[in-house]
């Protein structure tokens, strides 16, 4: 199970790859490296090397890319309508997966679309997080925030990384 | 003798007054008083078993609402740790969420985090307790707070289940309660979620109608009835809250009041204080006029007190 796991997780990587657009060899394994930078804004690009993490999912992209290779889907939510999978030719996670998931449009377009499935349809962010984040928890990779995104200034800004913590045992004054 | 009667009278008037408005109001009350929340108000669904306890939703809230600078950086997870007379980390001026950790000792992917913040709930008790009104119910499902109109009196902080709201103790001049708004003001009321819910690497947290969450959420618990509770807590607690949770280990362990039942705290005092109006405006007037009838001849004539009861006693 654990190394199955990882296999899926290295799909989805893939997928990933597949986000950057690179076209080197799309058709069977997908790229070597996908170049992740949605999260611009805080972290630097994560260089994400999909070459190593097809491996690692022993070639079965269905570990990470849902029903869109042509296998069943392993989600039962997805498995209701997408029963055999299907090869569409959309690989790419963000071709589902919304970048812009929490902006009033594509939540106003959620609104007239009801379909509970695609409801629960997580963001771009969530589904590369919750595929390679639960992965790398149950499979010893790496699982700390910056272990995968350098932090930029204004992600330090954010965090308040300038603040140095009290050392133990002195009060706060907090309530 | 006369004396005695006069009690009897005025006992037998208070009596048949109490019973009018014991057997009166209630049911009206009972009928019309409960109120389920707005139509397609929005929620938030959290799922526990996603949180890896990153605090970037307590960073994301901070810079939002432009709270002053925590004692730690939001990336330090000591504060997992941290203790106050044997309580986890609570909401405070300065944090309106904060995310707590809960050790397992047979779960597969470790212990469970869980954010906390306001829950938003159909019938606030803070809303219900306070007279002023600084609270509001807003047709999207935030209690907003109106610091402006706020006397401090931190009834609201007594009267919340969930011991959510906090107070500016630090400020001299103008104290006032704390609490998370579902960031009404900077996003609910243009459509978007609430900052965490954003900021959330793991969408932890499903921003949508409260309707529709609480069928995605019990959809969730079918598909995979042996990894959820089968429970999704605020669905119905103190009668339904905005910000609901879901977990794969029991709520008891993770710091959750399963005591609370279904009803709203409201239901536990409204028929009080129905009496209390009729109490403060009724009585005054009836007593009153009891008064002035039984002594309508001793002003006038400026008789010994015997006579006037006399006169009552013919009436």
């Amino acid at each position: 199970m654990g190394l199955s796991r990882v296999k899926s997780f290295m799909i989805l990587i893939g997928s990933l790859g597949f986000l950057a657009g690179a076209g080197n060899g799309l058709a069977e394994t997908g790229p070597d490296t996908v170049v992740l930078d949605s999260l611009a804004e805080f972290y630097e690009p994560v260089q994400f090397n999909h070459a190593v993490h097809v491996d690692l999912a022993e070639g079965k992209c269905a570990k990470c890319h849902h029903h869109t290779t042509g296998a069943a889907p392993l989600e039962p939510r997805c498995l209701e309508c997408h029963k055999g999978g299907s090869d569409g030719g959309v690989y790419a996670c963000r071709d589902c997966h919304p970048l812009k998931r929490f902006e009033a449009d594509y939540l106003a377009a959620l609104d007239g679309d009801r379909q509970r499935f695609h409801l629960d349809k997580p963001g771009l962010k969530g589904a590369l997080h919750r595929n390679c984040l639960t992965c790398h928890v149950e499979n010893g990779g790496p699982a700390g925030c910056q272990d995968c995104h350098a932090r930029n200034a204004k992600g330090d800004a954010l965090f308040r990384a300038d603040i140095v913590a009290p050392p133990p045992g002195q009060p706060t004054g907090g309530h | 003798m006369k004396n005695f009667n006069r009690r009897n009278f005025l006992k037998g008037g208070l009596a048949t007054g109490l019973a009018a408005a014991a057997t009166g109001a209630p049911k009206p009350a009972a009928a019309s008083g409960t109120f389920g929340g707005y139509p397609n108000s929005m929620g938030v669904l959290v799922d526990f078993t996603r949180c890896v306890g990153c605090r970037s939703c307590e960073a994301a809230c901070n810079k939002e609402q432009g709270l002053p600078a925590p004692d730690k950086p939001f990336d330090d997870l000591s504060v997992f740790e941290e203790r106050e007379n044997g309580q986890q980390r609570r909401t405070s001026e300065r944090a309106y969420t904060v995310v707590n950790r809960y050790d397992q000792t047979d779960r597969k992917s470790g212990p469970v985090f869980r954010k906390f913040q306001c829950n938003h709930c159909n019938e606030p008790a803070c809303l219900t307790s306070c007279f002023v009104n600084a609270y509001t119910k807003t047709p999207e499902g935030a209690v907003a707070y109106n610091s402006k109109v706020c006397v401090g009196c931190r009834t609201c902080m007594v009267a919340c289940p969930f011991y959510v709201p906090a107070y500016s103790y630090s400020s001299v001049i103008n104290p006032v309660v704390k609490k998370c708004v579902m960031c009404y003001d900077t996003r609910l009321k243009f459509g978007r979620p609430p900052a965490c819910v954003e900021a959330c690497p793991q969408e932890v947290m499903t921003f949508g109608h409260r309707d529709d969450l609480i069928n995605l959420g019990h959809e969730r618990i079918r598909n995979n009835p042996d990894k959820y509770v089968d429970h999704i807590y605020g669905e119905k607690e103190v009668g339904g809250t905005a910000w609901m949770y879901m977990s794969d280990v029991p709520f008891e362990q993770l710091g959750f009041n399963t005591n609370l039942g279904n009803e709203p705290i409201i239901s536990y005092v409204k028929d009080f204080l129905t009496i209390v109006p009729m109490v403060l405006t009724i009585w005054p007037a009836l007593f009153t006029g009891f008064y002035l009838l039984a002594n309508r001849k001793k002003a006038g004539v400026g008789a010994e007190k015997p006579e006037p009861k006399q006169e009552e006693k013919k009436s």
